[in-house]
Formats: structure tokens, C-alpha cells, sequence
């Protein structure tokens, strides 16, 4: 019986820790859109060229913070 | 979207009750062959695509409609984005990428109407597009180059000692392309409805508490934000996930690094 509260409880302690995830990935994704920024506010004339770079680049970053997202989410809901 | 209140946690409504699919005629259990609501919102977003490009295209004038500008402004993005990314030899594959941008697209725009259903919010639907890309990319790679498609792995300009271990990082990270491919479609659409609906749920508090004089008109103003960010997203993500699918391509047809 403890031992099923003790599960209980930590499920959401873990979607808490989870979601820990989701912050970090926000940090990655305004570095690449500052860098981005402080390039093309250097060179302007090259910074149209780039926006898909730029697009994959905050894909890449913002995919890691969906997963941990997702681990949250499954942790709630399917454990 | 109103549901029977649930007491747990003082929500009117449970934010990712809207995810439920059910069958649209009927009860029971859900086969293969049962008509849901996501296959009905699918079939709306090929309908508007059809009925955009075929009302787009039926004019073509020299000075354009309006219909016909955005029908032309679409193609000649995504065609540029193909040619841009893969080289002028990815252009063979511009249907397909035309024809996964705007199923994407139209249905994230669909889903955004309240009450209906975001069918690429499920990572069924998701994935199915996901690992089809990745099948057909592998395919295509190993067809076009044969065995000098796993040169792929095998980095040529990195020292001979560490070209192992990058090509097992390298092997990785290839199989989980599908997986990350289609999560982070899935999971942006359903994170940006749930946060939605979490907020909807605030709005009606002032029925029920004090407190909800000061909480209602803010959730009502971050509904109206947030809405717009989703509107934004639902047009990144399917750019994203199309961009991604040429960047694979691109993979495929010049395997050389």
C-alpha cells in the first residue's frame, strides 16, 4: 500500500523533474535565435539565405524539449 | 468542448479531453475501418487543399486573382525551398514535399478552429508520415548509390581511429530521425492546444470563485495570445517538418561529405 503511494507521489515528481527538460531546450533555442540575430544584423545581405539553417537549427534545439515534454505527459498520464 | 465538470484539480473541463478520438457514427470500439473524427478532419484538410489549388488554378490569368496569388505564392515557396536545399536534381521530388507541406499545414490551420479536431496532434498520424519519409529516403539512398550509401557513416575526413565510434553516433542518429521527425510535429500541435485549453478552462472561474474576477480577464487575453502563437507555430512546424524531409533527401542523393 505505501508502495503504491510512494509510485503515486513520484510519477509527479518525475513529470516535475521532466519538465525541467522544456527550460533547458528554451535556453537552446534562444541562443540559436540570438546568434542568428547578432550574424544577420552584421552582415544583412547574407542573413536571407540563411533562414532555413536558422529553422533547423531551432528544430534540432526545440525537439529535446518536446521529448522531455512527452516524458512528463506519458509519466501523468500512461504510467 | 464542454464536458461533464471534473472536480479534480477545479477545471471545468479536462485540457486534453480534445485529443479523444471517437468514432463519428455509433459507439463500440475502434477498428482500423471505424470513421472518427480524425479521419473526418483529415478528409476536410485534402478537400481544402484540393479546393484551393482548384479554384486557384482555374483562372490562371496574366495579372492573378487573389486565389490564384496564394495557389502560386505556395508552389513557388515550396519549390524554392526543394530546389534551395536539395540541388536542382531534389526537384523530381517536389510533389511529394508539396503534397506533405500542405497536408500539414492545412491540417494544423484546420485544427486550430475551435471545437474541431487536430488530427497531426496524434503521433499516429505523425508517425506514419515520419517513418514513410524515412523508408523512402533509406530506400532511395541505398537505390541511387548502392553500398556506397553507407559511406554515409563513414566519415572520410575525421582521423582513422575515431571513424568507429563517429559511425556508431552517426548509425544513432540516423534511426532516431523518424522517431524526433514526427514527435516534434505531434508534440508542438498537442503541447499549444493543451496550453490552450488550460487557459480556457481558467475563464469561467469567475462563475465559481472570488478569486476569478482577477483571473478571468487575463485568461482571456492569454487565450487571444496564445491563439496567435499557435497560429504561427502550425505554419513553422509544417515549414520544419518539410525542410527536415529535404534535408534527408538531400542526404540520400549526395551521401559524400
Amino acid at each position: 500500500m505505501e508502495l503504491a503511494a510512494a509510485a503515486a507521489m513520484g510519477k509527479f515528481i518525475g513529470a516535475g523533474l521532466a519538465a525541467i527538460g522544456s527550460g533547458a531546450s528554451a535556453i537552446g533555442v534562444g541562443n540559436v535565435a540570438g546568434n542568428f540575430l547578432a550574424g544577420a544584423l552584421r552582415n544583412p545581405s547574407a542573413a536571407g539565405s540563411q533562414t532555413a539553417t536558422l529553422f533547423i537549427g531551432l528544430a534540432f534545439a526545440e525537439a529535446l524539449g518536446i521529448f522531455s515534454f512527452l516524458v512528463a505527459l506519458l509519466l501523468m498520464f500512461a504510467v | 468542448m464542454a464536458g461533464e465538470a471534473q472536480s479534480e484539480g477545479g477545471l471545468s473541463f479536462h485540457p486534453l479531453q480534445q485529443f479523444e478520438v471517437h468514432p463519428l457514427f455509433g459507439e463500440g470500439p475502434i477498428h482500423w475501418y471505424t470513421i472518427t473524427n480524425a479521419t473526418l478532419w483529415l478528409l476536410i484538410a485534402a478537400l481544402a487543399v484540393i479546393g484551393v489549388f482548384a479554384w486557384g488554378s482555374s483562372g490562371r490569368k496574366i495579372i492573378p486573382s487573389r486565389m490564384q496569388s496564394v495557389g502560386e505564392l505556395g508552389y513557388d515557396f515550396v519549390h524554392n525551398m526543394v530546389v534551395d536545399v536539395t540541388g536542382e536534381d531534389g526537384a523530381k521530388y517536389f510533389p511529394m514535399i508539396m503534397t506533405l507541406f500542405l497536408t500539414i499545414a492545412f491540417s494544423n490551420m484546420l485544427g486550430l478552429l475551435p471545437g474541431s479536431f487536430a488530427p497531426t496532434s496524434h503521433v499516429a498520424v505523425t508517425a506514419i508520415l515520419g517513418f514513410g519519409v524515412f523508408l523512402f529516403v533509406t530506400l532511395l539512398g541505398f537505390y541511387k548509390h548502392g553500398l556506397h550509401f553507407l559511406g554515409l557513416f563513414w566519415m572520410t575526413d575525421s582521423p582513422l581511429v575515431l571513424r568507429p565510434i563517429i559511425a556508431i553516433i552517426e548509425l544513432i542518429s540516423y534511426f532516431v530521425r523518424p522517431v524526433s521527425h514526427s514527435i516534434r510535429l505531434a508534440g508542438n500541435i498537442m503541447a499549444g492546444h493543451a496550453v490552450m485549453k488550460v487557459f480556457a478552462a481558467f475563464a469561467p472561474m469567475i462563475l465559481f470563485s472570488g478569486i476569478g474576477i482577477l483571473v478571468t480577464p487575463v485568461s482571456v487575453l492569454a487565450i487571444a495570445a496564445i491563439y496567435a502563437l499557435e497560429v504561427l507555430v502550425a505554419f513553422i512546424q509544417a515549414y520544419v517538418f518539410t525542410i527536415l524531409t529535404c534535408v534527408y533527401l538531400k542526404d540520400a542523393l549526395h551521401p559524400g561529405h
